[in-house]
């Protein structure tokens, strides 16, 4: 029998089928938006007796159900709080034991003795509106932020926020994130985050 | 003389497109690489704040995701227009969310069960006390990393 040679598969149709599955590809896809606050939330346990805590290291944040701010008795807008929060957490007013070398802050003995001790105490009403929350949150974590970068920068030479990123990358390396733990624990012991959240009013 | 003269033909060559195929592929890869399934349809209204002090979510397989807001206009004939939780394919009440947390961290491995965090998707237009609700709620169970999840923005975009 004569050999018969196989003729060639026409794969001018191939553009049309990638194209087919590119525009169900491109239909389906969300970019999803996988990324936020993250915060802690207190356990629920019955909280410790006698702990008294000084007035002048507590700063009250306030919001009301009309999104107003109340900050330390003084209604405040919300590009102000920043500023008003890194003065109280970079006030370093304690002397001896209580003092903090790294503050830079005014050292007024009416405000707070030093960042370990400081505790911003957030309030909201139950009618607040959630956009509004969360933007105080976001200033108030940007404060901690500020003074951690600072800190940060001086002694590493590098942003605490960037080495936070780093460490909680899944594709960090070990050796690197063996070296950033101990660096990110640091800057965390010289300025806690404590943000009380009181539970909201409702009337 | 008219042996080093060209002919000129008037025509262009046509473009050749035995590339396209490859072109196409490659843009198909992407789009496969990068999309990812919804896993759940949304039942209500989600237009999430912004901020701009956010931090990466971590892997998806350890976070559980809860959404509220207000019911979106399709659905608002049936479940009102006041704001409300969805979990999975569902719109429940907040004593609904304590039991689907323990559920949802019964399905993941072990050693995964302490990592897990709570993603709030909520709508930017909600009330705080729905939120408090579900907060006190996730304290029950112990689930206490919770992440507020936004919009990457200015935060005073929230006030307008």
């Amino acid at each position: 029998m004569a050999k018969r040679t196989i003729p060639e598969v026409n794969a001018g149709s191939m553009a049309d089928i990638a194209f087919l599955l590119l525009i169900f590809f491109l239909v389906t896809t969300t970019i999803e938006t996988d990324a936020g606050l993250d915060r802690k939330l207190p356990p629920n346990e019955p909280p410790e007796d006698n702990v008294v805590i000084k007035e002048k290291n507590i700063f009250t944040v306030v919001v009301n159900k009309n999104n107003q701010l109340l900050v330390e008795d003084q209604l405040t807008e919300l590009k102000d709080l920043r500023a008003a929060a890194v003065a109280f957490l970079d006030n370093g007013g304690g002397v001896g034991d209580e003092a903090c070398n790294w503050c830079q802050g005014a050292r007024d003995p009416e405000s707070s003795d030093n960042p370990d001790k400081a505790i911003i105490s957030l309030q909201n009403d139950r009618e607040t509106s959630y956009s509004t929350y969360i933007a105080v949150q976001n200033e108030l974590v940007a404060a901690y932020n500020e003074l951690r970068n600072r800190e940060s920068n001086k002694i590493f030479n590098m942003d605490f926020t960037e080495m936070d990123r780093l460490y909680k990358d899944p594709k960090t390396d070990s050796a690197l994130k063996d070296d950033l733990r101990p660096k990110i624990e640091r800057i965390q012991k010289m300025f806690p985050q404590k943000l009380s959240e009181a539970e909201p009013k409702s009337n | 003389m008219s042996k080093f003269t060209k002919k000129k033909s008037g025509e262009l060559p046509p473009v050749s497109t035995a590339s396209l195929p490859d072109i196409v592929f490659m843009l198909l890869f992407f789009f496969m690489t990068v999309t990812v399934m919804k896993d759940s349809s949304l039942l209500v209204q989600n237009e999430l704040p912004f901020a701009d002090q956010i931090q990466k979510l971590d892997k998806k397989d350890r976070v559980i995701y809860i959404y509220a807001g207000k019911p979106s206009e399709r659905y608002q004939s049936t479940y009102g227009t006041s704001a409300k939780i969805q979990l999975n394919d569902k719109l429940v009440d907040v004593s609904a969310v304590a039991p689907y947390i323990l559920q949802e961290r019964s399905k993941k491995r072990q050693e995964l069960q302490d990592l897990l965090t709570t993603a709030l998707k909520v709508d930017a237009d909600t009330n705080m006390g729905l939120i408090s609700d579900i907060k006190q709620e996730l304290r029950k169970v112990n689930a206490l990393k919770i992440n507020y999840t936004t919009r990457q923005g200015d935060s005073f975009r929230n006030l307008q």
